[in-house]
């Protein structure tokens, strides 16, 4: 291998810089003995003390977490479905409403389904978010899954069903357990996505629900306070511990995540 | 057929809101907000192109579009920029390295965007060391102090900072299936590196540049979340204006109608950028 420019390492190093020197001193200054989040002046647990004792927080965390269960579940069994179909089968229509909810600006997806479930009279809240939050996670979970198949070997199916297995047990006993890591992974990334998403959740939660993201919101649009650094860091903690284990279990999570970009 | 539940859902949840949405951009508004009904006291069908007309008649909208492109655009040359020798560097590394300094990469897409959003708050903000830092070097010239935070200095550097990651990926993706030996040919015969880079590396890693400007583009066009946090009062894109009309006016034709155009906007550059991208491939490769 060739030595790298001096210039590139330092360039691609300031890159790096950037991209984590942000989040570090939101981790850095949930520790501050200061309300000000300017410098530092001595460490402190007082900020995760104040959370814990937030019932707001709390009961958005809570509603985060309703959600977030309940749109990975259903967006794992259909984008599973979704990722399997459009391995065995050449589809048109499919992967465009696949795609379609990752690719365009995520407002959109938030104030047609705003206007849809209005119109519906389909009551804001838990449900239309997790609604809401389904239709972007199958694609991620159909794209990790139809990732793990194209690495499969897809004859094994074909022989239990010539050993005389319906669709569904050779489905179940033969392909199930062999994408099984896609599946998972892809459960994890969608109850991530769910947990993280605020534009979509924004436009579809009504007055009365507040999550997570919604309730940060509402924090810094008043002002700068450490408990939102306290809130973060536990929220990137766990984001961070779910994604590894996702990539752990399926390793193919990484490239298709890239595929899936380029 | 297993493609039944999920191609229902998404009819159902995808397909006919944004349907819906179109059909709502050429209604009239509600009393009250909302939509007017759809068949008015007289029995009239009520739809008109009232919200598409006021599009081209009142200036100020052109202008939010063309704003919202210029910061989008600014935002995917910066992207491009930083993110050019980050992949380069990414793809000469041992391959042992490459998924580790990938994984670096995404990782921060994967955390909360209103996180990256609040850290920029935190190092812009008119107490921390950067702004005092500015403000003095400016003192020393007889310059007014500027605010760094509530500017569109900090829509555009966040802007950049939750992008980058999608010029790096696709960038990637591409310098790492060049062929090196075409490098060292080229030097052989005596090109030097900057010649190497224009006259090589770059046109052939082109379908990348591509695919990251869509990538970085489209999804900066419609943001609303960071002018809506760290912008002043003169960084109002078309997010927030879609935002307006349908949380604070109330009026939702009009929202359609903008969402309409950004939407229409939205799929014309990602179709143009993968018409050209496959265009710049086929002749790269001949």
């Amino acid at each position: 291998m060739r030595k790298s420019d001096p210039w590139l390492r330092a360039s691609a190093l300031v890159a790096y810089a950037f991209l984590y020197v942000p989040l570090a001193i939101v981790v850095v200054y949930s520790f501050n003995d200061s309300r000000l989040n300017a410098e530092w002046v001595g460490f402190t647990l007082d900020w995760y003390r104040k959370l814990a004792g937030d019932g707001a927080m709390i009961a958005a965390a809570g509603n985060s977490l309703v959600i977030g269960i309940s749109a990975s579940v259903v967006s794992t069994v259909l984008g599973t479905m979704a990722g399997v179909a459009m391995h065995r089968y050449r589809l048109r229509v499919l992967p465009l409403l696949i795609l379609a909810p990752i690719a365009i600006p995520e407002i959109l997806t938030g104030v047609s389904l705003l206007i849809f479930f209005v119109m519906l009279n389909v009551t804001l809240g838990l449900v239309s978010v997790a609604i809401a939050h389904i239709t972007f996670c199958i694609g991620f979970v159909a794209i990790v899954v139809r990732a793990r198949l194209a690495g499969m070997d897809e004859t094994l199916t074909e022989a239990a069903r010539d050993c005389g297995a319906s669709p569904w047990n050779a489905f179940r006993y033969v392909t199930l357990p062999l994408i099984m890591p896609g599946v998972i992974a892809g459960a994890l990334m969608a109850f991530t996505l769910s947990i993280d998403d605020f534009v979509i959740t924004f436009f579809t939660a009504g007055a009365g629900t507040i999550t997570l993201p919604l309730q940060i919101y509402s924090m810094i649009k008043i002002s700068v306070t450490p408990e939102v650094n306290a809130v973060s860091t536990l929220l990137m903690l766990l984001t961070l511990v779910l994604i590894i284990a996702a990539a752990r279990i399926s390793p193919t999570l990484l490239r298709s995540t890239q595929e899936s970009t380029s | 057929m297993v493609s039944g539940p999920p191609l229902a859902f998404l009819l159902v949840f995808f397909a006919a809101p944004t349907l819906i949405m179109v059909l709502a951009s050429f209604r009239s508004p509600g009393e009250f907000g909302g939509l007017a009904p759809l068949v008015d006291a007289s029995g009239r069908i009520d739809l008109n192109v009232d919200g598409y007309a006021r599009l081209v008649t009142e200036p100020v909208f052109a202008q939010v579009f063309v704003k919202s492109a210029g910061y989008a655009a600014l935002t995917t040359l910066v992207c491009l920029l930083l993110g050019y020798p980050l992949a380069t560097l990414i793809a000469r590394s041992a391959k042992k390295h490459r998924d580790l300094l990938l994984l670096l990469v995404i990782l921060p897409f994967w955390s909360n965007f209103l996180i990256r959003i609040y850290a920029w708050m935190i190092i812009l903000g008119p107490n921390a060391a950067l702004a005092r830092l500015v403000n003095r070097a400016l003192a020393a010239f007889g310059a007014d102090p500027v605010p760094l935070l509530f500017s569109a200095f900090a829509v555009l550097v966040c802007l950049v900072y939750v992008s980058l990651p999608f010029m790096v990926l696709p960038l990637y993706a591409n310098l790492e299936k060049h062929d090196r030996t075409l490098l060292d040919a080229a030097q052989d015969l005596g090109a030097n590196a900057w010649q190497r880079f224009w006259r090589i590396t770059f046109p052939l890693s082109l379908p990348g540049v591509y695919a990251g400007a869509a990538l970085v583009f489209i999804p900066a066009l419609g943001v609303f979340a960071i002018p809506d946090i760290l912008g002043g009062p003169d960084d109002t894109l078309i997010g927030n204006l879609i935002k307006q009309q349908f949380l604070e006016t109330r009026d939702w034709p009009f929202g359609s109608v903008l969402s309409i155009v950004l939407t229409a906007a939205a799929l014309a550059l990602a179709g143009g950028a993968t018409w050209v991208a496959r265009r710049s491939g086929g002749a790269s490769r001949a």
